[in-house]
């Protein structure tokens, strides 16, 4: 199966991933070769076999909800790209 | 101390127990050793230098006062994905090429409360996407065993580090082999642990179902010594898992006798070299000598997919994690525009290098609408029937043996652009994550000087049996007292 130009530019726009014309080609033609290759798990009866979206038994694991320290304001901000006073600064989002 | 680069942490701690050595000595001594061979091996991404001589002060400080644990003193390297304080943690991505973690992630926690000096951070592939750290945005680590050759991947430069003789030991991360194969391919012992018996809090995500922390060490002691440190449930990780810990190191000097081992016959996959196989038949043949009963030609039927399953689920859980790197709360920020969703495609576009953005665009098309049954939801069945292979497996026997890679480590470049040539590297050792059952790889030979690994798995928190079979074999061969020359 051979991904289009359209498939590729919307799975990138999903992802938010700004591509240049050559990643439309190379990506296109190496995804669609890897995908090819995953043809094979169609062939798996897979009939009444439930999904493991992950390997131990643990599941839905409760704690109480106690008031700890966290980190400061400063440590949260420190990395940001952009902030202003105690914000983060972003773009506007509606135009 | 002629040799301070070959130390163990177990011989090391003698020497600084016993006072012989001192911890500022030992990380002087790694210092000198990593400003000599590091230009050539090229295994870190950041030493920490100021920081080591302080903590070895500290450590000092502590065995004067009679407070020496396996750890205390003992310098480590570890993997650029461990949140470390105040320390660049890059993932080897453009994308974290200034981030200074707010906290520490939990098992550099727990290894700084038993005393370990950090010397720095190793090299690896972009947010541990790869098998040969060819895909660091920054550099490629080389082979100490052969300088021409790649290291392995993607915990590359922790592996090589060790095996250069640049730090007692390291950590590494493994998703689908990224301990083990370069362990393997750098003659060292690797341990990804059972999933869920070491915290993955601080850990930078890449596929949280198949991610685990593990010890990248000289020996198989070593790999014991460090398990009993980093392991145990942590409230902050809610998948690691209430189990007891035991002392890992009373799994050592045990005999083998008797139990029982089974070879799968799947992992002797075509296009594994001869020398390999070669490698694994003398291997299994001291496995039996030391009184092992040993079984070949067990099936595990759905091996050959486990290389579609992990690499649709794998991208699938990486997409979404790191949908997070948006250029707002930390990383690279592409500027140049006053577009918001612009920001964020030029963010993502020049902070991620090709493999990140390939598994990114595979993992969306595998969930996007239309496709997720077909995909997401298949690679989930057929991880099932993976899993439910091991537990069958596992009712017969102790653990089960296999090569840790089909080929010896590969030259530089020579995979090309080529991701699923790539990928294949990998065979042996995904269906382990997919399963998230624990597995070593130790050195088991050579071929023509290139180290060839031999890979040994078990039940889920059965790292104690892993440790025995494994300490057994090293010692009746001594294959982790070769060293490279760099």
């Amino acid at each position: 199966m051979k991904l289009s130009r359209e498939e590729v530019l919307h799975i990138a726009a999903l992802a938010k991933l700004g591509m240049t014309e050559d990643d439309i080609h190379h990506f296109g033609d190496q995804l669609s070769n890897i995908l090819e290759n995953f043809e094979v798990l169609k062939g798996v009866d897979t009939e009444g076999i439930p999904p493991t979206a992950q390997a131990n038994s643990v599941c839905n694991v409760m704690r109480d909800d106690v008031i700890a320290p966290s980190l400061s304001q400063e440590e949260v901000l420190a990395n940001a790209p952009k902030r202003d006073g105690e914000f983060f600064r972003i773009r506007p989002v509606m135009e | 101390m002629t040799h301070p680069e070959h130390l163990t942490i177990h011989e090391a701690h003698d020497l600084l127990k016993s006072k012989q050595i001192s911890s500022v000595e030992l990380t002087k001594s790694l210092l000198k050793r990593i400003e000599e061979v590091d230009p050539k091996v090229k295994a870190f991404m950041t030493v920490t230098g100021d920081l080591a001589l302080q903590q070895a002060a500290q450590a000092d400080k502590k065995i004067a006062a009679g407070e020496c644990s396996p750890l205390t003193g003992v310098p480590g390297v570890m993997k650029d994905v461990l949140c470390t304080k105040g320390v660049r943690t890059t993932c080897s991505s453009k994308m974290l090429e200034h981030f200074l973690p707010p906290y520490n992630a939990t098992v550099i926690e727990k290894l700084y409360a038993n005393g370990m000096v950090l010397l720095g951070k190793a090299n690896m592939d972009e947010f541990a996407m790869g098998s040969s750290t060819e895909n660091s945005a920054y550099f490629t680590t080389h082979n100490p065993w052969d300088l021409t050759r790649i290291p392995g991947g993607s915990s590359g430069g922790s592996a090589a580090a060790v095996a250069a003789g640049e730090g007692c030991f390291a950590l590494g991360s493994d998703t689908g082999g990224s301990i083990r194969q370069p362990a393997g391919f750098c003659s060292i012992t690797g341990l990804k642990p059972t999933y869920g018996r070491v915290s993955r809090y601080g850990l930078i995500a890449f596929a949280s179902s198949l991610d685990q922390i593990g010890p990248m060490t000289k020996d198989v002691t070593d790999s014991a010594i460090v398990m009993n440190a980093i392991s145990g449930r942590d409230e902050r990780d809610s998948t690691s898992v209430d189990c007891p810990v035991p002392d890992f190191t009373k799994s050592l000097n045990k005999d083998i006798k008797g139990m029982r081992l089974g070879i799968p016959k799947e992992y002797f996959v075509e296009g594994m070299q001869p020398e390999v196989a070669a490698a694994m038949e003398i291997a299994i043949a001291k496995l039996e000598e030391l009184g092992a009963s040993v079984e070949r030609g067990v099936s595990l039927p759905s091996t050959p997919y486990a290389l579609a399953v992990y690499y649709i689920i794998a991208p699938s859980e990486a997409s979404a994690n790191l949908a997070r790197y948006d250029g707002v709360k930390y990383g690279f920020s592409f500027q140049g525009t006053d577009s918001m969703w612009e920001a964020m495609e030029k963010t993502r576009q020049f902070g991620f290098g090709p493999e990140v953005k390939r598994r990114i665009m595979l993992g969306t098309y595998a969930l996007s609408a239309g496709y997720y049954d077909a995909y997401y939801l298949k690679a989930q069945k057929v991880r099932t029937l993976i899993r439910m292979e091991f537990d069958k497996a596992f009712e017969k026997y102790d653990a089960l043996i296999t090569p840790t890679s089909p080929t010896v480590p590969f030259k530089a470049g020579e995979k090309g652009d080529d991701p699923l040539a790539m990928y294949l590297s990998d065979v042996c050792t995904l269906p382990i994550n997919i399963a998230g059952v624990p597995a070593i790889s130790i050195p088991a030979g050579f071929a023509s000087g290139l180290p060839i690994g031999m890979q040994i798995i078990a039940k889920p928190f059965a790292e104690e049996t892993i440790f025995r079979i494994a300490h057994a074999y090293e010692q009746a061969t001594g294959w982790q007292k070769m060293n490279p020359k760099v």
